[in-house]
């Protein structure tokens, strides 16, 4: 080919891609590879199960984001226009206390019967058992939530252009709502009476998130441009999932000992 | 002779008992001076009236309310790194000092702002990060009450202090973003040029100190307290075994 500069910039982009593309490939076989044979992927696939046979399934939580938003016409009457402009962080919240309601029993089953201790002497590191708790605690609480706000929002006279971001905002938010709270579900997993203090304990952290993630449904639903908030709900949605997990096995940890 | 040598618990309390009367008074001397001078010495602002005058007890106790939370943020750092208990008891011993700096200055920043702004409580960014704040020395008392196991009980409260650090520095941000405020931006920094004027701000220094001094105290106070009665406890289990 030739140090040649003109071809190598018509083919540089082609080249890049043919690169990223093959190191893709060659990476592919690890991909599940260690999750195999550390036995997460069995940890992964048992999980959500579990978590629905420890009572935190999708039925609770849901009923649960059901009766908070019928209860809210209730509360501050029936006038559409009222309801349509608090539609938005009334469903936020909602989800956010449904959500609330079912962390005490991230951990509790697995604490009562030992299966933790088992899991914490497995080859899986903390870390990962957590962070696959999380995830199941997402899967069977945060997702149906995700799912079931837009037709809550029908109650509420959500404004049509808030579904949509209702939607995202909630699935970009939940993540991190079961990421911080499997922190506090580590924090008071030994505790005999723990949920109240598990709800004092998390609520100050859920701020920031709800806050940013109220703030995208209520301005997608007003129409303006949400890009700030997003931005922001996604970042922390990242970083939680990214940093978190250590700061809860770490506690974890410090719980059996 | 290092710092670390008074990580030993009764080298600590030794120290400190020569420390406290001193810190004390001093603590003592400030807050009476800084108050008396401040309430009947200082002119009325000539728009606040005499309103103004809360600010020598509402600006000492804000910001002792936050530096309380870092100093258990550095207390919880040295127990997690080499382990002091001394460290961790100055960390919890803090927490319901802090507490009551967050109401203080709740409380007259609402009796403050009740003439001033006509209301007693706006979701400013700074109020509302207060309440926040306040939320977290909350938890963080409730967390160390709940765990029987003073060790465990360190360990958890710690980690829950720097969690909860970033998350409170957050919600201040978040908060900031989510709504404008009433509060006035800060007027006591070194290098702004806009300050509150000299007649106000050198009695509000001394306040300052005074409440400096007030916290180191009571926190020395709590700690020797924490101390002594880990030991007693100690010794009862001693005598309960033998």
């Amino acid at each position: 080919m030739g140090p040649e500069a003109s071809l190598l910039s018509r083919i540089a982009p082609g080249v890049l891609w043919i690169g990223a593309l093959l190191a893709c490939l060659l990476s592919l076989d690890r991909i599940f590879a260690l999750d195999w044979e550390d036995g997460s992927l069995d940890l992964l696939a048992t999980a959500p199960r579990l978590a629905v046979r420890a009572g935190g399934g999708f039925g609770l939580g849901l009923a649960f984001f059901l009766i908070v938003t019928v209860l809210v016409p209730f509360g501050v009457g029936p006038e559409a226009s009222l309801l349509s402009r608090i539609a938005p962080g009334v469903l936020w919240i909602g989800a956010l206390l449904a959500c609330l309601l079912s962390l005490d029993r991230i951990f509790a089953l697995d604490w009562e019967d030992g299966s933790l201790d088992l899991l914490a002497t497995a080859p899986l590191p903390m870390e990962g058992i957590v962070t696959i708790k999380a995830l199941a605690h997402w899967i069977t609480t945060g997702l149906p939530l995700v799912l079931a706000a837009p037709l809550l929002g029908v109650l509420l006279n959500l404004p049509q252009a808030g579904y949509l971001w209702v939607l995202v905002s909630l699935a970009l938010g939940t993540p991190a709502l079961s990421v911080i709270g499997t922190f506090g579900a580590a924090l008071t997993v030994g505790l005999k009476r723990g949920g109240l203090l598990l709800s004092l304990l998390v609520l100050p952290l859920y701020v920031p998130t709800l806050i940013f993630g109220a703030e995208v449904a209520r301005r997608g639903a007003e129409g303006l441009t949400v890009q700030t908030p997003l931005l922001m709900l996604a970042g922390i949605s990242a970083g939680t999932i990214a940093l978190l997990p250590f700061a809860s096995a770490a506690v974890l940890r410090i719980n059996l000992r | 002779m290092s710092i670390w040598e008074y990580a030993n618990p009764v080298k600590f309390i030794r120290a400190t008992d020569r420390v406290l009367p001193w810190v004390s008074a001093l603590a003592l001397v400030c807050l009476v001076t800084g108050l008396i001078w401040g309430f009947f010495f200082t002119p009325e602002d000539y728009r606040q009236g005499s309103t103004v005058k809360i600010i020598y007890l509402h600006v000492p106790s804000a910001l002792m309310a936050i530096n309380a939370w870092i100093m258990m943020l550095v207390a919880s750092l040295i127990w997690i790194v080499r382990r002091h208990h001394v460290s961790a008891l100055a960390a919890r011993a803090a927490a319901p000092v802090g507490t009551v700096f967050t109401l203080i200055a709740l409380a007259t920043g609402a009796l403050w702002g009740q003439p001033m702004w006509g209301t007693w409580w706006a979701w400013d960014p700074r109020l509302t990060s207060f309440l926040i704040l306040f939320l977290f020395y909350l938890g963080y008392m409730a967390l160390w009450a709940a765990i029987e196991n003073d060790d465990t009980a360190a360990d958890l409260t710690s980690i829950l202090c720097l969690v909860g650090s970033v998350f409170a520095l957050l919600s201040r941000y978040a908060v900031n973003f989510w709504n404008q405020g009433l509060h006035q931006g800060a007027s006591l920094s070194l290098d702004a040029e806009e300050n509150v004027a000299d007649v106000f701000w050198y009695p509000l220094l001394v306040c300052i100190a005074g409440f400096v001094a007030l916290f180191i105290a009571l926190v020395f106070l709590r700690t020797q307290t924490e101390i002594r009665a880990r030991r007693a406890r100690a010794l009862l289990a001693r005598e309960r075994r033998a």
